[in-house]
């Protein structure tokens, strides 16, 4: 399978990952060929077969509707890097 | 008098509660040779305070006539995949520098009520995504193992990887800096280091240890579990670890059972299956012979051995490589530059341009590589090709094992299709590094516990490891069938010291 720069670019701007022409270029055989690989699961007959979704059987628990935790803003914002007035803060995002 | 670091879990414990020697004494010993061992670059943070500070509780209560704690007295490594309150906790990240958790992760904290102390936080693939340590932002971890082939001219004395992504853990271990460590496994990260060193190490059932404050890759594969210098130690530390955890969606609510009371090297009436397909292409001779020898001691452990057929085993591999990047690209959304870690903030930049060039300063290759898998196979247009295929495909390897436990209680395997290759021999061809996890992944997939126990050595001296899969919940028969073949294999090498 074969992956272009543009499709690199295209993938980069989903996820959120500013990257070089260079890089792209660099990334587009690298993609191609991981793609490429995982590509023999499309041999595999899946007809009637449902996709897994949980490997334990397990059940959804629900818990009381009350709160358990909170109080904690000065722990929450201990780590960010840019914190004012007690709020996370980011640049202007108001055009 | 015993060199301290030479005892594992159970010594050191009966030793401190029979007053043959002080936890203090431990504690010193260790943190001593972890601090002469700069150059294997295991430790990303050195922790002796955390060690010192469980030891003196230990040494207090023996004093004050308490009933020591399980786990009271023994120090441990920490995979910096943990968060750990207080103490800086990276996932071997640049992205996530300077990150000190205001929190404790649900396992390290059931060790610190065990009574165990911290000697330090362990360098590992960054985000557990590498099979050989070389993706760690902080250097790559160099095992302690050296081929003894070395010839005169040393040139065979490469730096060999200690596997990966635990291989902080496993390099520790092996090179006696830490009784025990923490792991944590997606598609072998605690079985293949464990087999690369010399060490054993168990992935116990999906849910059985909470994943609350462990940072997540692939949250329907990740599984934390112990790793230790033999199987009784991995007993007694996994039964400290697992419990249920109501912060954790997915953790089960079950009693953890008494699995160091329950080992028993004797085999008599469970049956022992050989999957077929695990008969890789161009897998070594001495790793055949290693099975080989592995069956002839599961058979005079009183197993019987029968043949399996695990049809789907060669889908499991690019199954896993869409399914593990898909939930690492959402896992790994959340690194934004906003909360915590790095901010990348270019001159004039937006909002959006912050997130994308924090990201791209933050991650390392490895991670950028498998975030954009992720995120083209979960794109628009590709998501049932890809993701809801390999989900189906997921499906079918579960109902393999389902089948083999109609005709068997256990399986044997390889846990690694070789010996520890050299650092750089694999980095160039990602897929390469991915085939390294050909026998471990299926068992993540199917969320199986499984255990790497030491067979033997190769022809330039390196470990080579078994590997034990059980039915889900049965770490009991895993442990056991792991107990009758590491008291055949009489596994007693270890790395000369070099460092």
């Amino acid at each position: 399978m074969s992956v272009d720069t543009a499709t690199v670019k295209r993938i980069a701007s989903l996820a959120r990952i500013a990257i070089t022409d260079a890089e792209a270029e660099r990334l587009a055989p690298e993609l191609g060929n991981i793609l490429g690989w995982i590509e023999q699961l499309g041999e595999v007959d899946t007809g009637d077969v449902a996709p897994m979704t949980a490997v334990i059987p397990n059940h959804l628990r629900l818990r009381d509707d009350v709160v358990t935790d909170g109080g904690a803003r000065d722990a929450v914002l201990a780590n960010a890097p840019q914190a004012e007035h007690g709020f996370f803060a980011v640049p202007k995002v108001i055009e | 008098m015993t060199d301290l670091t030479d005892l594992g879990i159970a010594a050191i414990r009966d030793g401190v509660r029979e007053g043959a020697f002080s936890a203090r004494e431990v504690a010193e010993a260790f943190v001593a040779r972890v601090a002469a061992a700069k150059s294997l670059n295991a430790f990303l943070v050195e922790t002796p305070d955390h060690a010192f500070a469980a030891a003196d509780a230990a040494d207090k209560a023996r004093a004050a006539g308490e009933t020591l704690k399980p786990l009271a007295g023994v120090p441990i490594g920490m995979k910096d995949l943990f968060c750990t309150k207080g103490v800086a906790s990276t996932a071997a990240s640049h992205i996530l520098e300077g990150f000190v958790p205001p929190y404790e992760s649900r396992v390290s904290q059931n060790l610190w009520d065990a009574g165990a102390g911290m000697l330090g936080k362990l360098n590992m693939d960054q985000f557990a995504m590498g099979s050989s340590n070389e993706t760690s932002a902080f250097g790559n971890v160099i095992s302690p193992w050296r081929r003894s082939d070395g010839g005169a001219s040393g040139k065979n004395w490469a730096p060999l990887t200690p596997g990966g992504s635990s291989g902080g853990s496993s390099a520790a271990i092996a090179a006696r800096l830490c009784p025990a460590a923490t792991g944590t496994d997606t598609g072998g990260s605690i079985r293949q280091p464990a087999a690369f060193t010399g060490i054993a190490g168990i992935k116990p059932t999906y849910g059985r240890c909470s994943r609350w404050g462990v940072v997540a890759f692939a949250s329907s594969l990740d599984q934390a579990g112990p790793m230790a210098r033999d199987v009784r130690d991995c007993a007694i530390m996994l039964e400290a670890m697992a419990g249920f955890d109501p912060r954790d969606a997915t953790s089960l609510d079950l009693d953890v059972p008494k699995w160091e009371a329950g080992l028993s090297g004797d085999l008599k009436g469970k049956k022992i299956g050989i999957p077929k397909e695990y008969r890789v292409e161009n897998m070594p001779a001495e790793i055949e012979a290693l099975w080989q020898q592995g069956i002839a001691w599961a058979k005079d452990a009183g197993a019987e051995i029968v043949e399996v057929s695990l049809p789907h085993t060669r889908y499991a591999l690019p199954a896993y490589y869409i399914i593990a990047p898909a939930e690492a690209s959402s896992n790994l959304a959340r690194y934004d530059g906003v909360r915590y870690g790095l901010r990348d903030l270019p001159d004039g930049a937006n909002l959006q341009e912050m997130y994308a060039a924090t990201r791209a300063a933050g991650f390392g290759d490895e991670v950028k590589r498998r975030i954009m898998i992720g995120t083209y196979v979960l794109s628009a247009g590709y998501y049932d090709a890809y993701f809801t295929q390999a989900s189906k495909v997921r499906t079918l390897i579960a109902r393999d094992f389902e089948a083999a436990w109609e005709s068997c209680d256990v399986l044997l395997t390889p846990t690694a299709p070789s010996a520890a290759f050299a650092l750089g021999e694999k980095s160039a061809d990602p897929i390469a590094m991915y085939l390294n996890d050909v026998f471990t992944v299926p068992s993540s997939l199917a969320g199986l516990p499984a255990m790497s126990v030491p067979g033997g050595l190769d022809a330039a001296g390196l470990p080579l490891g078994l590997q034990i899969i059980g039915k889900p919940l049965d770490e009991q028969s895993v442990l056991n069938a792991g107990l009758a073949i590491e008291q055949r294999a009489g596994f007693t090498a270890r790395p000369e010291q070099w460092w």
